[in-house]
């Protein structure tokens, strides 16, 4: 088999010390990195298995307000934890919306952040791909390219951001906490990730050897527990990536808007922020005319890379219905069909 | 010999197995992990082999590095055109009906993505797999053709297996004249793979000159022959072992490449082989359902009754063999019309080489043609279902016959009655949920044929009483091992757990092809004739021995049940099977059958199951996302020997239809001809949550026709009728008339 290093530190800085040399990869979930490994994508020289580190596993309620995740924390583990879905209903739906419930078991929080594009040039060593080999080219530019970014992309790539975790999380200014060589820094999520612009090799700000150890949500996301959803279009009903996703919350006072989240899922590089639309909400009547100007100040930049103009459209209405969705309140638990619209938060059955 | 009144006559008994919904009996076996799938087997000194699949469409490989993966720790051998012994027969001539050409590496031509161009052996499937990526191809590559604009369109000499491309009954000029109304419409369906859970897996063993294999087949004992020849040794050298198979969709029926190369290889190396197809190499060599173009023309009178009907399908096919979708051909036999014109075209493009896939023609063919009815009483104003009613087919409508039986008149009235299609507004857009979503109803005819092929089977009583009964069935998931036990039960008279049932290896009786949907009317049939002719050997013995209460009684004169023989008209005389052998010293007493269908009433009388499907979607009016919310069938498919599996492998059939209409494409990149969603993350299938609550109503349907028992098949006639009920029900609810499958979000959100 082709030949790699398996080592697994006891610390944090044994693991940071041990991934700073070029070719290592951290191992938690293995969801996404294996895959990789397996068509050839990628060829770690080194895996660094961080799943036995101590400390990363815990979920904290901190003194200050808000909450601190590790970055070894299962997906479906936080999903189900009662204070982290009371406080932030959007992000447990969002995570519930993800892949599949085997997947969710194995999934970590740190992981879900580095997954890579699901760009199907990506995974296919046999194609050009400027993210896995510098230079070489985009395949998709001029490929299968129906469900590719509309907003951030350039020639260099046009992949978007497979995460629904993340969308709410860029939403709600979660803060990602990094250890690495250099010591301890942390920074919102949203400027964690690059846009690709000529360098798309370049997908987040890590440098060699930091590793995500995890992450905060201040305490004033949890004040649009009220008011948030996530809603996800895609092409099945489970065990599928967003064709475009939104994550929305409202703060609403006297029926008017007070303050306005949104982030846009599968239609960038990264979870997509649009400040402009929670902008335009601040001080608006929570109506379907507001949402739908604010949908369009969101998509206000946008432009097809591909054959993927639909993708716009959709995306507008997309965040006008997760506003919609967030303006009527948050369901008492999360749907059975998290984040489908067919969620049954109505109280009508989908199957009738 | 008291009289000459021949079996089965009056013996014919159907017992107390037959009808019952038992539960499968290798259920326990499988969900415990206890049942042995091919790849589940690992001789001693077994080597595992991995293929080397190209990443181009079309050109030709110009190196490998050999010598990288030879020196890779656990490499054995790699197998290349250079060094692979010729087989006994060449792949690329055609060797019977279902013999496909196939690439095992007799060159170094490469003709589709994903084509075996080297066998990496190792010790250990990791370094095989290491093996393959160190081959480093080099290739001279000439452009891919995907695609039915870029393809090399020909007018193929025959479609499907051995039918015929076109078809005239009556003069279409004359009803398309005569319409009131035309519909003149175009629709088309992407390539679709299997898919089957359990990969092509292989693993084979010499000794000598015999060779034992164990991988999953749909036709056992005629793969057996087919892939003796390729080795030039006599079909009883080969054993073949195909117990279980998890899922074939008509994928294992047919020899392909990498089998063939795992058998080589075993062969070159003295050593027993593994071979498991990774995910992605199902989406090569394996066979897929190809590409279709269809143009209807229906022509109708003012009231909807049929004056012409006119289906033209394209299909794709590779450019070194074929097999053509003949989607047209589902327009023969369900709708009466006085003109019916049928004709198929082909394109070649550089994949693999299509073949049958989940009800080939039919189920593709009805997607369109549903639709494409739909559109017509649309365009009239008459409700879909009484559109079908008007067009009811009394007889077959492709040869005038007389069909063996068709209960598809109360699979509509049950159907319609079950789902509650009274009511339902003609025009769409109509109707919406409490959530504002809107809510269509659509509903579409079934209908498949009811072939049988040739099965023997062989029973024998034995001496304590119970029975042994042997034929080489295959049991893909459907139930064999249940419903043919239960067939063979009940022609032995004897409970079902008295019966011991062999079958799934190539050393007993043919048992056909589990294909066709033919395989319980097959092989049942000959269980059936095998028992039926043991206890008339039985039956023999015992009126002719003075020592027998059944003296005399005439082999008319006794009937079996319960492990006994009765006198018909004197209950007090009756005597065990196990007595009558011991008393006439005998350990054990076999019977022998045949199935298959006489010619004369296959000439005589159209045999068809028939069927009706009816769906209700719900779509967001804004985001377009589909759901289907109900699905009831109602299918009329002569006698049914287990409702429950048979309501299992409707519901199936269903869902199939549901993949097809809103999932399943397999999309391939223009530029390289190399297929881009070839995962199950990729290429989708529902999951359970799009998956609504489906009922299966089992019409009865005595045919007395089709076989000796009656039986039809409900293997695939789901599918068909499904897909264009959704399409309609899509339509219904939205208002927007969709001609491209799978059915996509971007289509409706307008």
């Amino acid at each position: 088999m082709n030949l790699f290093d398996y080592v697994r530190p006891a610390s944090v800085a044994e693991a940071v010390a041990a991934a700073s040399k070029p070719g290592a990869a951290y191992f938690a979930g293995g969801t996404n990195l294996l895959d990789l490994m397996k068509t050839g994508a990628l060829t770690p020289g080194k895996l660094v298995d961080i799943t036995r580190l101590p400390g990363l596993d815990r979920i904290e309620t901190l003194s200050e307000g808000g909450m601190r995740i590790g970055a070894m924390v299962r997906n479906a583990d936080l999903a189900r934890a009662p204070d982290f879905a009371a406080a932030y209903p959007a992000v447990a739906e969002a995570l519930l919306s993800g892949a599949s419930a085997q997947l969710r078991n194995a999934a970590t929080v740190g992981g879900n952040l580095m997954q890579r594009t699901r760009c199907a040039y990506l995974a296919d060593p046999a194609s050009v791909c400027n993210r896995r080999d510098p230079g070489a080219g985009c395949d998709a530019l001029e490929g299968e390219n129906r469900t590719h970014a509309v907003l951030g992309w350039s020639d260099a790539c046009i992949a978007t951001h497979p995460s629904d975790f993340c969308v709410p999380l860029v939403a709600f200014d979660a803060v990602v906490e990094i250890e690495g060589p250099e010591g301890r820094r942390e920074m919102p999520l949203e400027e964690f990730y690059l846009l690709p612009g000529e360098t798309p090799e370049h997908e987040s700000v890590l440098a060699g050897g930091e590793l995500i150890t995890g992450l905060r949500l201040p305490p004033e996301a949890a004040d649009f527990r009220a008011r948030s959803r996530y809603l996800k279009l895609r092409e099945r009903t489970s065990f599928a990536f967003a064709l475009v996703s939104a994550a929305a919350a409202l703060q609403i006072e006297d029926g008017t808007i007070g303050k306005a989240r949104l982030a846009l899922g599968g239609v960038a590089a990264r979870p997509w922020r649009a400040r402009s639309a929670e902008a335009l909400l601040r001080g608006a009547e929570p109506t379907a005319e507001s949402f739908a100007r604010a949908a369009e100040a969101a998509l206000a930049d946008a432009k097809p890379s591909g054959d993927n103009a639909f993708k716009i459209e959709l995306a507008r209405r997309v965040v006008t219905r997760a506003f919609l969705l967030a303006a009527a309140g948050t369901p008492e638990s999360v749907p059975a069909l998290p984040a489908s619209v067919f969620s049954s938060d109505t109280g009508v059955s989908i199957h009738a | 010999m008291p009289d000459t009144i021949p079996f089965p006559s009056a013996q014919v008994r159907f017992g107390s197995s037959s009808g019952q919904p038992l539960t499968r009996r290798d259920g326990f076996l499988k969900v415990t992990g206890a049942a042995t799938f091919a790849a589940d087997n690992h001789p001693e000194n077994l080597l595992h082999a991995v293929v080397a699949v190209s990443t181009i469409a079309r050109g030709r490989v110009v190196s490998l590095d050999v010598e990288a993966a030879k020196a890779h720790p656990g490499v054995v051998e790699v197998i290349t055109p250079a060094n692979c012994p010729p087989l006994a027969l060449d792949p690329d001539e055609k060797h019977g009906l279902f013999g496909f050409r196939f690439d095992a590496l007799q060159n170094d031509r490469v003709r589709y993505a994903k084509q075996p161009i080297a066998l990496v052996l190792a010790e250990t499937l990791e370094a095989a797999t290491e093996g393959t990526r160190l081959l480093a191809p080099v290739y001279e590559t000439e452009p891919a053709r995907i695609g039915f604009d870029n393809g090399e369109p020909y007018a193929p000499a025959t479609v499907g297996v051995g039918g015929a491309p076109d078809f005239d009954r009556g003069d279409l000029a004359a009803g398309l004249a005569a319409a009131a109304h035309l519909v003149d419409t175009e629709y088309e369906t992407p390539a679709q793979y299997h898919n089957a859970m359990e990969p092509h897996a292989i693993v084979a063993e010499w000794d000598g000159d015999t060779l034992t294999i164990d991988t999953p087949n749909q036709a056992i004992v005629l793969s057996r022959a087919a892939y003796a020849a390729f080795f030039g040794i006599p079909p009883e050298n080969v054993y073949l072992r195909s117990p279980f198979l998890g899922g074939g969709f008509g994928s294992k029926a047919i020899l392909a490449g990498p089998q063939i190369l795992c058998i080589r290889a075993a062969r070159m190396l003295q050593r027993p082989v593994k071979l498991a197809l990774p995910r992605d190499q199902m989406f090569g060599p394996v066979g897929h359902r190809g590409a279709t173009r269809q143009r209807l023309r229906l022509a109708t009178d003012a009231e909807g009754r049929l004056t012409a009907l006119e289906h033209h399908a394209v299909a794709t096919t590779s450019s070194f063999d074929e097999f053509i979708e003949p989607a047209a051909n589902a327009s023969h036999n369900l709708y009466a019309s006085p003109a019916i014109s049928t004709r198929h075209g082909a394109v070649r493009v550089d994949t693999g080489t299509p073949g049958p896939m989940r009800a080939p023609g039919e189920a593709s063919g009805s997607a369109a043609l549903e639709c494409a009815l739909d559109e017509a009483a649309a365009a009239i104003g008459i409700d879909p279902l009484e559109m079908r009613l008007r067009n009811y087919a009394e007889t077959d409508p492709a040869t005038g016959r007389p069909f063996s039986a068709k209960a598809l008149r109360e699979c509509y009235a049950q159907g319609a009655e079950r789902f509650g299609w009274a009511g339902r507004p003609l025009a769409p857009r109509q109707m919406t949920d409490d959530a504002g979503r809107l809510v269509g109803w659509g509903m579409g005819s079934a209908l498949f044929p009811a072939p049988m092929f040739q099965a023997e089977a062989r029973a024998t009583l034995r001496a304590d009483g119970t029975a042994l009964v042997e034929t080489a069935a295959a049991d893909m998931g459907q139930g064999a091992w249940t419903a043919l036990a239960q067939i063979a039960a009940d022609s032995l008279g004897l409970d079902i757990e008295q019966v011991e049932f062999r079958s799934g290896t190539s050393d007993l009786p043919d048992g056909g092809v589990a294909g066709g949907s033919g395989h319980t009317a097959t092989a049942g049939s000959a269980l059936h004739n095998a028992g039926t002719d043991a206890i008339a050997k039985l039956a023999e013995i015992a009126v002719n021995d003075p020592a027998s209460p059944l003296f005399g009684a005439g082999n008319a004169g006794v009937e079996a049940r319960e492990g006994r023989l009765w006198h018909r008209e004197d209950e007090t005389r009756s005597e065990g099977y196990g007595d009558i052998l011991a008393r006439s010293g005998m350990e054990s007493l076999e019977g022998s059958g045949t199935g298959g269908r006489d010619p004369a009433d296959a000439e005589a009388r159209a045999m068809f199951s028939h069927g009706a499907v009816f769906a209700e979607v719900k779509v967001d009016p804004d985001l377009g996302q589909v759901l289907v919310t109900r699905l009831v069938g109602a299918f009329a498919a002569g006698r049914i020997i287990n409702p429950k599996l048979a309501r299992s492998q409707l519901y199936g059939g269903m869902i199939w239809g549901l993949s097809f209409a809103l999932h399943e494409e397999a999309i391939h990149d223009r530029r390289t001809g190399r297929p881009v969603n070839a995962d199950l993350a990729g290429y989708h299938i529902p999951v359970h949550a799009d998956i609504p609550a489906m009922e299966a109503l089992l019409i009865d349907e005595d045919d007395r026709y089709v076989n000796v028992l009656g039986i039809k098949g409900v293997g695939e006639i789901g599918i068909t009728g499904t897909v264009g009920a959704i399409a309609n029900a899509i339509w219904h609810a939205t208002g927007v008339r969709v001609r491209r499958y799978p059915i996509r979000i971007e289509d409706l959100i307008g």
